[in-house]
């Protein structure tokens, strides 16, 4: 087996959360849908610093994650406050900025 | 293993193919459930699915301080605070699955195909023909190796890192918190305006408490025999998420004295010594043993009462009886 393989994986797993953005409507699932994409990405990262030899691509993998966590706990944030003042977590829902 | 990978060029082992192969489906399918599960925890545990996946090819792959950070920090901070949210938002609010735009669905997954074609060829066009392996770089140890770049080379990356994490902090804070507006009643209050209204005084009335049952979402009986709404918290109500045991517990009880009644030897209502069977509703037998002719008269009779109580059940039949004789 090639480790281009894992490449490959990392853009399916990429490509499924792009859709899963495109098709969901729930806020949280589309939150774990830019998780997936994140997660696909550091994939991507990891093959590519064993592809090159050397450890950069996993110190980006590793800013991603850092990334990754700080936007979850705002965005989670923001998914609590809308749901307490519209009682919904669909993002059709949220068409106006004040309710 | 580096000694391995530093000696791989262009192909891995049999056994990472196989690791591979395997752990690749089960992370597609955990993915693809992510996006087509209805319910949000359904989707959150798919996806803590294909994290624990992705945390084995990190370390397949070498990266042994990401792999332990991704199970660490991925599924176990950042999914559990995704399940938190879920079940702050509510666990049974389903997603809609009315179309807003017509058509919508497959123009996202065709676009999500055409992505994903584009990617691949990328990949495909690529001329990655040498793999060198992190033999080398992990020689010193992966996480030392990690620590001399994030201090040395991604020093300031790594500074701006904790001014991004304080301000998450403080903004998730700020988002979520909610100043009081009114003055929080007191109890003394509260009881008051209880007595005031003249509704509830005292405390609610308990849960019903069977032997076999004994939880939150079961009512209590009232003394009529039907079930008291009240004894069962205000949320579970709104949910109708009450559990009614009571028609099984009476059930068991008519059982019961059935079943006590032959025990001591005397003879159960209603009937006439021969035809001691077990079931609670025993009056169709007695109608039986009693007189023939009218056996399946009372069977009928019988039919007709159904959804009505045991004793109501065999009271009926007696009624029959005495009108047929």
């Amino acid at each position: 087996m090639s480790p281009v393989y894992y490449l490959y994986l990392a853009a399916l797993l990429f490509t499924i959360g792009a859709a899963g953005v495109l098709i969901r409507r729930n806020a949280i699932i589309l939150f774990m849908c830019v998780e997936l994409m994140l997660n696909a990405c550091n994939l991507a990262f990891v093959a590519f610093s064993r592809l090159h030899g050397n450890l950069d691509g996993q110190i980006i993998a590793f800013f991603t994650m850092v990334v990754a966590a700080a936007e979850v706990v705002v965005g989670l944030a923001i998914i609590v406050t809308v749901f307490r003042s519209r009682h919904s977590a669909s993002v059709d829902d949220a068409s106006l900025m004040k309710l | 293993m580096s000694g391995a990978l530093a000696a791989a060029a262009t192909t891995t082992s049999t056994g990472e193919a196989v690791q591979f192969w395997v752990l690749g489906t089960v992370a597609v399918i955990g993915a693809l459930g992510t996006i087509l599960m209805r319910k949000a925890v359904h989707s959150a545990l798919c996806l803590a699915g294909t994290m624990i996946v992705l945390a084995v090819f990190y370390l397949a792959n070498g990266a042994y301080f990401l792999g332990v950070v991704q199970i660490v920090v991925y599924t176990g901070a950042i999914m559990m605070l995704f399940l938190f949210v879920v079940m702050l938002v509510g666990v049974t609010a389903a997603d809609s699955l009315k179309e807003t735009l017509k058509g919508q669905r497959w123009l996202a997954a065709l676009c999500g195909l055409g992505f994903g074609i584009l990617l691949a060829a990328g990949i495909g066009n690529a001329s990655l023909t040498t793999w060198n392996g992190l033999g080398q770089a992990n020689s010193g140890g992966n996480v030392e190796g990690l620590a001399a770049l994030v201090f040395t080379k991604y020093v300031f990356a790594f500074e701006i890192t904790g001014a991004l994490l304080i301000t998450a902090a403080v903004g998730a804070m700020v988002l979520t918190h909610r100043e009081r507006i009114e003055r929080a009643r007191s109890q003394r209050e509260q009881s008051e305006a209880r007595v005031r209204t003249g509704r509830n005084v005292p405390p609610l009335p308990a849960p019903g408490v069977y032997a076999r049952h004994n939880a939150v979402d079961i009512p209590g009986l009232l003394p009529d025999g039907t079930t008291s709404e009240l004894t069962v918290n205000a949320t579970l109500r709104g949910r109708g998420q009450i559990r009614d045991v009571s028609g099984e517990a009476l059930a068991e009880l008519a059982a019961l004295e059935q079943r006590s009644e032959r025990w001591l030897g005397r003879k159960p209502k209603g009937e006439d010594g021969k035809g001691a069977n077990g079931t609670p509703a025993n009056g169709t037998s007695a109608n039986d043993a009693g007189n023939g002719a009218n056996g399946n008269d009372a069977k009928r009779n019988d039919a007709n009462a159904d959804g009505k109580g045991v004793d109501e059940r065999s009271e009926d039949a007696e009624h029959h009886k005495g009108v047929a004789t």
